[in-house]
């Protein structure tokens, strides 16, 4: 192997409004190489892949190929660079064959107008042969399985030239079995000199099929490590970070009675999959719990179920001591429940209402805000103004809509909303993600101020930084199951291991 | 160049939530202001103009005796020979508008809370039927109370038939759209059977005309000016323009509206609120049933009294009140403004237009050609800025070479 780069990227940085999602990032690929590219999500791993793929211009930084620098004004470029991206999703025709969704666009044509099909078979066959796919070019793209699918998508992108090929986190989609059968055909194909970008959070994974491992953490390159030497505990250390970076100062808490208590809680999603399986978890005054975990482990079908946006299979809430059982959204309010929701723009906040409506979300319908059903505008702009200014929102008054504002100042109007309402028990889901660092201190010193005016605060975060320097217990959820129970000095290391489902260390005390 | 603020969102579904249709229209009321309207009516006007002008006709002076027809010389340039007609004429026109206001107002307000209501049309047709039914029936009541009975009739009937593509909507996730279509036909043959030979509703004097009984004087509402017996303008006018004021009390003065509108811009974040979107759906569809069946009762028991079969084929109010809500942005303002230049058009090229200035069978048309032109310039300016928005979005999300181009879909 020689020591030719394929593909390097230099000092990488990309930045949206709020967010420096990419920071000095920089990454080198060995030709016939697998390099993984591992991080938590929010790492900024599709970001950077995104830039190498010519759809975001990066702010700053340098990418070469082959030692040549490019720069890529879209996906065409990149393209023709010889890079190719198999994204999670699969952008095939259901109703055309293998062979025509590999062609597709650059068909072998007979009578200059006719697409020749045998010709387009017999190319997609002998590819199939030389990678040892096991693909029946024929077959239509609808009735085969996900794994042969996603083969589909490799093929059009080798179909294409691709010699550097970039898997956004392959395996997400497929059973064990395929899983396997993929980390064969990337074996061939790397023996067949392409160059694999493999973008995971998976450990293991890492281990058994990665040559080379760059690990992004909050933006930043943290390392890059051969797969020699590296271990399933070493990649964890580096992924979820061992140092905090954000301290809080907060005194010791003083804890009082249960304000918000599970038992037993089994949610399902949508789709009738069991995402949160027996919870049971309690939170006291003056306590602020952080459940800590790696996303879709069903954080947001738990907190959906606490805050009544979605029916639990089973188990008990308890709000201040009151019982909620398949309460509405209206009665889990009702009993003291605040919830700064998870997705702000989404959930948190109408953008398209004034502050001022925004602030009354949850309280239009009583006095002040309203009476008979008459609404008192003046009121809620007058309530509107002394939250902006209690909680320092800037860019917009009473009557700016909320979609104006940033996503600090966003997030702090529902923040102020929900404190103001003085909830005994307030969730925060991901408080401060996509904000920046002026924002984030806020938020956590008034989630600190709120704690020590004895709310139980339950926090839930995939920062695992944000959850050590919060909170006074953490609860690590894994698969819909708490499998960590953290207080006082946490193991930082314990914790990364049980997000990723590490079991072979002996808990902590 | 730097991006709009709406391409920068973290999550992929924050720019899905565009593709709600109450997004997108929210989206192209920021962006448009007034300027949308007012250009989509000049360019409709002017489009008809030619339409005219492909007729061998000159266009301005079609346009001027619309004008003159609606009755507009009466304000804009009295004569005192024309006076008489001149006003008898916006009489017209302004009841024209009074129905336009009240099926404008149908469409407004579902669209409020994110739902298109094309039902209009049929709601007003059983608005007409309980009204004519009620002010058949029951007479030799005194007036206010039979009016009271035969409005209030109407209305609820209305809302109950635009409650059933709500409540099919909450229940089922059927589409509106094609609910509400559905049910105008459904309206429209039960009100041609009512009406027809043999119907129930049809006249008992004149067994082979299908028309219904009319209604009784007592059911019949007051005129303020004109004269009684020749379709004077009636208190149906300024029970629309109190119908706007509701209206607009109600989305922005009201908890109901209050609920109606965050619905409508994001219903999962009224979820979160607190609010029971299913009951909102419901309700606000009953609303706007409410209107259209109004606008059916003060047509009935303003100026039509009776009606036939042959008539329900070619009424057409309720879906101008699409327009004139599209023209007038959902707003009271709007739906007043537009029901007046749709109220002008209709009554305008209906009346004694000579066929110097226009061809006889193209009058009445070209406010359908120019109804159907604003409902298409106002929907292409939703789709103009959908386009422009979803092209970022490719832009950014897929390899947009010429192969892949079609493989994104």
């Amino acid at each position: 192997m020689s020591d030719e780069l394929v593909l390097e990227m230099r000092g990488i940085r990309k930045e949206f409004p709020g967010v420096v999602a990419n920071d000095d990032v920089s990454l080198d690929v060995r030709p016939g190489e697998v390099h993984a590219l591992l991080g938590e999500n929010g790492a900024g791993k599709s970001t950077l892949m995104n830039i190498l793929y010519g759809l975001y211009k990066p702010d700053a930084g340098e990418i070469r190929i082959k030692g040549k620098p490019v720069s890529f004004g879209s996906a065409s470029d990149a393209i023709q660079a010889g890079i190719g991206m198999v994204h999670q999703h699969f952008m095939l025709i259901p109703v055309m064959t293998v062979a025509e969704n590999v062609v597709l666009g650059t068909e072998p044509v007979r009578d200059r107008v006719l697409l020749d099909e045998t010709a387009a078979e017999r190319r997609v066959a002998d590819m199939a042969k030389t990678f040892k796919f096991a693909v029946d070019p024929g077959a239509l793209v609808q009735d085969i399985g996900v794994g042969q699918q996603q083969r589909v998508e490799i093929m059009k992108a080798l179909y294409r030239n691709a010699d550097i090929l970039i898997l956004d986190e392959p395996t997400a989609v497929l059973t064990p079995q395929e899983a396997l059968d993929l980390f064969e055909i990337l074996r061939t194909l790397r023996h067949e000199g392409v160059s694999i970008v493999f973008i995971t959070h998976k450990l293991g994974e890492v281990l058994e099929i990665a040559d080379r491992i760059t690990v992004l953490r909050r933006g930043k390159t943290i390392e890059t490590v051969s797969r020699e030497g590296a271990t399933e505990q070493s990649l964890a250390r580096a992924m979820v970070g061992r140092d905090v970076l954000l301290r809080v100062e907060k005194p010791p808490a003083e804890v009082g009675d249960i304000l918000l208590e599970v038992e037993d809680l089994w949610v399902s999603d949508d789709r009738g999959i069991e995402k949160v399986r027996g919870v049971s978890l309690e939170v006291r005054s003056g306590e602020i719990v952080g459940i800590a975990g790696v996303d879709g482990n069903g954080q947001t079908e738990l907190i959906e179920a606490l805050t009544g946006l979605r029916r639990a299979e089973r188990g008990v809430t308890r709000v201040g001591g009151r019982e909620l059982h398949h309460a509405s959204t209206r009665e889990v309010l009702d009993a003291g429940l605040g919830h700064i929701p998870e997705d702000r723009q989404r959930r948190g906040l109408v953008l398209e209402f004034s502050l001022a409506e925004n602030v009354a979300l949850h309280d239009y319908g009583r006095p002040p805000d309203s009476k008979w059903g008459w609404l008192f505008p003046k009121r809620l702009i007058e309530r509107a103004r002394r939250l902006i200014e209690e909680f320092d929102v800037r860019g917009g008054g009473p009557l700016t809509p909320a979609g104006a504002l940033s996503g600090g100042n966003q997030q702090k109007i529902v923040a102020a909303r929900e404190i103001s309402r003085d909830p005994r028990a307030l969730i925060a889901a991901q408080p401060t993600r996509g904000l920046d660092v002026g924002a984030i201190e806020y938020l956590h010193r008034r989630l600190v101020t709120e704690r020590d005016e004895g709310r139980a605060i339950l926090l839930v975060s995939l920062e695992l930084d944000e959850i050590l320097s919060l909170s006074d217990r953490i609860l690590v959820l894994y698969e819909g199951e708490i499998v960590g129970k953290h207080s006082g000095a946490a193991s930082e290391e314990q914790i990364g291991f049980e997000m990723v489902g590490l079991k072979n260390e002996a808990p902590a005390a | 160049m730097t991006e709009p603020k709406k391409d920068i969102v973290e999550s992929p579904e924050q720019a899905a939530s565009t593709g709600t249709l109450a997004a997108r229209l929210s989206l192209s009321q920021r962006a448009g202001g007034v300027a949308v309207p007012v250009a989509t009516v000049m360019l409709a006007f002017l489009i008809g103009g030619l339409v005219v002008l492909a007729t061998g006709h000159n266009p301005l002076d079609a346009y001027h005796d619309i004008f003159d027809g609606a009755g507009l010389n009466w304000i804009f340039h009295p004569t005192t020979s024309t006076q008489t007609t001149a006003a008898y004429n916006l009489s017209q026109t302004l009841l024209q508008s009074a129905t336009l206001i009240l099926t404008g107002l149908a469409v407004a307000f579902a669209f409020r809370c994110g739902m298109f209501n094309i039902g209009g049309q049929g709601q007003y047709f059983v608005g007409l039927i309980v009204a004519n039914w009620l002010g058949v029936s029951f007479s030799g009541m005194s007036p206010l109370p039979h009016i009271l009975i035969a409005i209030i009739g109407a209305t609820l009937a209305g809302a109950a038939w635009a409650g059933i593509a709500g409540v099919l909507k909450a229940t089922t996730g059927a589409h509106e759209v094609i609910s509400t279509i559905m049910l105008n036909y459904i309206a429209l043959y039960t009100a041609t059977w009512l009406f027809g030979d043999g119907g129930p509703l049809q006249n008992s004097t004149q067994p082979t005309v299908p028309v219904s009984n009319p209604i009784a004087s007592s059911a019949q509402l007051p005129v303020i000016w004109g004269t009684i017996g020749f379709q004077g303008l009636d208190i149906g006018f300024l029970i629309a323009i109190a119908a706007l004021v509701v209206f607009w009390a109600l989305i922005n003065r009201t908890t109901l509206g209050y609920e109606v509108r965050a619905v409508g811009f994001n219903p999962e974040a009224a979820a979160y609120g607190g609010i029971n979107v299913k009951k909102n759906l419901v309700r606000a569809m009953a609303i706007s049933g409410a209107f259209a069946g109004l606008a059916g009762a003060i047509d009935m028991l303003g100026y039509l009294y009776q009606y036939g079969s042959l008539d329900v084929a070619v009424s057409q109010v309720g879906f101008i009140g699409i327009a004139v809500a599209l023209l007038g942005r959902n707003t009271a303002l709007g739906v007043f403004l537009g029901s007046l230049i749709f109220g002008g058009l209709i009554y305008g090229t209906t009346q004694g237009l000579s066929s110097n200035v226009i061809q006889p069978e193209l009058a009445t048309n070209l406010t359908y050609i120019i109804q159907g032109l604003v409902v298409l310039f106002i929907g292409a300016d939703i789709l103009i800025l959908y386009v422009w928005n979803s092209r970022k979005r490719l832009r950014r999300q897929s390899p947009p070479q010429a192969p892949a181009k079609a493989a994104v879909y």
